[in-house]
């Protein structure tokens, strides 16, 4: 099963939800996905000892110059000026590069290859109770989704993966909630918190995956969630107060169940109302 | 020769525009002939890489210098593989910056002037 | 005409409740709001919308059901996986125009695609220039520029001297979109693991342009040996921490009430947000 983790917004504590229902599931393998890939935070909270790392790759063009006959069919096809004829030379810009594969297809020469290039990592961590995957975009790198798609194909066919996703509704968090059994949306009863949840909603109806709510800081002001979540037929699936103490864990890096086993009972339940949900 | 500057508008008298990617015009100056062209950058509407279309556009007019105020490293890279020269610290108007070329009082860049992206 | 950007590398930091503030201490100013997947600034700006522009991204494939033979050349030679028969997603489809170029009949097209909408608003202590990206567009980079260019106008058009800009989280496009041609980049970050680990990366971003970057640490008090953690990685990067504000419940309380917290009672987080606004303010004035 993947469960994924989304918030419209930011910091409202998604990772937190993520890496505590990850280490409060009973009797099944576990894996913790982290597909924030631009800003991977999970891996603060744990330490472990490394066991793999895969490369990710993408292809970009390479220009054989003695096949070339600069006839500039490349760069009139080429949507992002990722690549171009000045004069007699070829030049490619791979950070343009959507690897669409136009330049090497329509070379009337064949002078152009496909060459992969690395773009990201995929790193696996034993981390004692599971196994943390963690995806990580090269620094100059703009294109997130292979690395995402590359962190997802590491899931547990027979175990519960919890794939914690980046903040926002735009395309990296379309393609790591896509697919996946539930997706649990963390919210804060704030005006931004709302106008976020309301988008986030709509994404992840566009793609068809159910999907419930986690209300973070909780206080009398959620009236505003709830009434969202009844309107729109979504379930609460629980409660996270506002205190300072869990503010100051989450600071500090420590899992909230690792310092009070009675959030860890808090997260198992969390973790059977969502297996519930997605049977119904 | 001809030198192209990058400009807001379509004449002489129209003021620089610092930014070349995305510039709406450049005015092109024949020295063999005393003639100005205004010419449109559809290269700025690009939603990447407009620097390199634009330096695409410049070298399919036979340009062989450019003058603006800040080159970034793509656009810098595709105009010396096509041979034009670039000359930044353009400002004024058209006819100044041409005037500040011709007395040799604007600079050769080496390199880029802005960083990766400026233009977007 | 200058420019200041606040980024945070990290979502939830406080960033667009520290530009709400800003707002009522900068006079003379235009504002603009460059997180466009999930804009949040005019909840607390009352807006009123004077001007509704229509944002198209990059076309997109469709192909014509009666020209279409069905061959399946498009679908196989897609690396986005967008066709399937003779239907595009449009989702998924980045409009590289490979299709559009290897179909036998000229069944492709190439057509223009809704990808959000900008607006320019009035609020009580000046303009204001926000957007709306559709759900899961992509090209927020290609707005944020958009954006950025009609608030230069406006600044421009009204004599107004400075813009400040809430920026996207992250370090992806729409960041960088957000930090060309900027004169300083002001990163709010918070004494907490993720915030320390997503500040280094952030201020490299920055690094790459030519701006000036100072720090702002948020909810300082929330641990103060973090904090000083960050102080130190700031000294070490060469960037000033120019401001320190508590965590306090005020903060939160004003956004609930829709409110920057500048415009509530007195207490101790808004004269920190002013001396903040003094250094930055300062610094402003004197970078070219």
């Amino acid at each position: 099963m993947q469960i994924s983790i989304a918030s419209g917004k930011g910091g409202t504590g998604k990772t937190l939800v993520a890496t505590n229902l990850a280490l409060s599931i009973p009797d099944q393998p576990v894996q913790l996905m982290d597909c924030d890939v631009e800003e991977p935070n999970a891996h603060i909270f744990f330490q472990g000892q490394p066991v793999s790392r895969i490369t990710v790759t993408r292809p970009v063009p390479k220009v054989d110059a003695e096949k070339c006959r600069h006839c500039g069919t490349c760069s009139e096809v080429c949507a992002f000026n990722a690549i171009a004829l000045l004069d007699k030379m070829v030049l490619t810009f791979d950070d343009l590069c959507h690897s669409c594969g136009a330049c090497w297809y329509l070379c009337p020469h064949k002078a152009i290859e496909p060459l992969e290039k690395e773009i990201g990592t995929v790193e696996k961590t034993d981390v004692g109770d599971m196994v943390l995957v963690t995806g990580k975009l090269k620094i100059g790198s703009h294109i997130s989704p292979p690395v995402i798609k590359k962190v997802k194909e590491q899931s547990l066919p027979e175990g519960i993966n919890i794939i914690d996703g980046p903040p926002g509704s735009s395309c990296p968090v379309m393609e790591t909630v896509e697919g996946t059994d539930y997706c649990v949306l963390v919210t804060e009863p704030t005006p931004f918190g709302l106008n976020d949840l309301t988008l986030a909603v709509k994404m992840v109806k566009t793609l068809g995956v159910p999907c419930g709510v986690v209300i973070n800081r909780d206080g009398p002001d959620s009236v505003m969630v709830e009434e969202f979540c009844r309107d729109n037929n979504i379930k609460i699936l629980m409660r996270i107060p506002l205190d300072v103490g869990i503010a100051e864990s989450y600071a500090q890096g420590i899992p909230l169940v690792k310092e009070n086993p009675a959030w860890k009972e808090r997260f198992e339940k969390l973790y059977r109302s969502i297996v519930e949900e997605v049977q119904a | 020769m001809k030198i192209a500057i990058s400009s807001q508008g379509d004449s002489t008298h129209s003021q620089v525009n610092p930014r070349l990617g995305r510039c709406e015009k450049f005015i092109i100056y024949d020295t063999d002939t005393g003639k100005n062209t205004a010419v449109d950058n559809g290269g700025r509407l690009s939603s990447g890489g407009a620097g390199i279309a634009t330096a695409r556009m410049l070298a399919d007019l036979g340009v062989n210098v450019v003058i603006t105020g800040f080159v970034g490293p793509k656009a810098f890279a595709a105009l010396k593989t096509a041979g034009i020269k670039v000359y930044t610290g353009a400002q004024g108007t058209v006819e100044e910056s041409l005037q500040l070329y011709q007395q040799n009082k604007l600079e050769e860049a080496q390199s880029a002037n802005a960083g990766a992206h400026s233009g977007i | 005409m200058k420019e200041l950007t606040v980024i945070s590398g990290k979502g939830g930091t406080g960033k667009t409740s520290i530009v709400a503030a800003f707002t009522t201490l900068a006079e003379d100013a235009v504002f603009c709001d460059c997180d466009v997947d999930a804009a949040n600034l005019h909840l607390l700006l009352e807006p009123k919308t004077v001007k509704v522009t229509e944002f198209y991204g990059m076309k997109k494939a469709s192909i014509d059901k009666e020209k279409c033979i069905q061959c399946g050349r498009c679908a196989d030679m897609c690396s986005f996986g967008a066709i399937t028969g003779s239907t595009v997603n449009e989702l998924a489809c980045e409009g590289c125009r490979l299709c559009y170029h290897i179909c036998p009949v000229e069944a492709v097209e190439m057509v223009d695609h809704l990808a959000g909408h900008w607006f320019v608003s009035e609020t009580s202590r000046g303009p204001f220039v926000h957007a709306k990206l559709g759900i899961a567009e992509g090209n927020s980079g290609l707005l944020v520029a958009e954006v950025r260019k009609e608030a230069r106008r406006i600044a421009e058009e009204k004599g107004r001297s400075l813009i400040i800009t809430d920026g996207p989280p992250g370090i992806g496009c729409p960041v960088i979109s957000s930090l060309a041609d900027t004169s300083m980049a002001l990163i709010v970050t918070e004494p907490t693991a993720s915030g320390i680990h997503d500040l280094e990366r952030i201020v490299q971003v920055a690094k790459n342009f030519d701006c000036y970057i100072a720090v702002c640490i948020n909810k300082y008090n929330l641990n103060e040996e973090n904090s000083r953690y960050i102080e130190g990685i700031s000294r070490k990067l060469k960037v000033p921490v120019v401001g320190r504000i508590s965590y306090d419940t005020t903060m939160h309380r004003a956004v609930v009430n829709k409110k920057p917290v500048t415009l509530v009672p007195e207490g101790k987080v808004q004269q920190e947000i002013k001396d903040l606004w003094a250094e930055v303010y300062n610094i402003i004035k004197t970078i070219k």
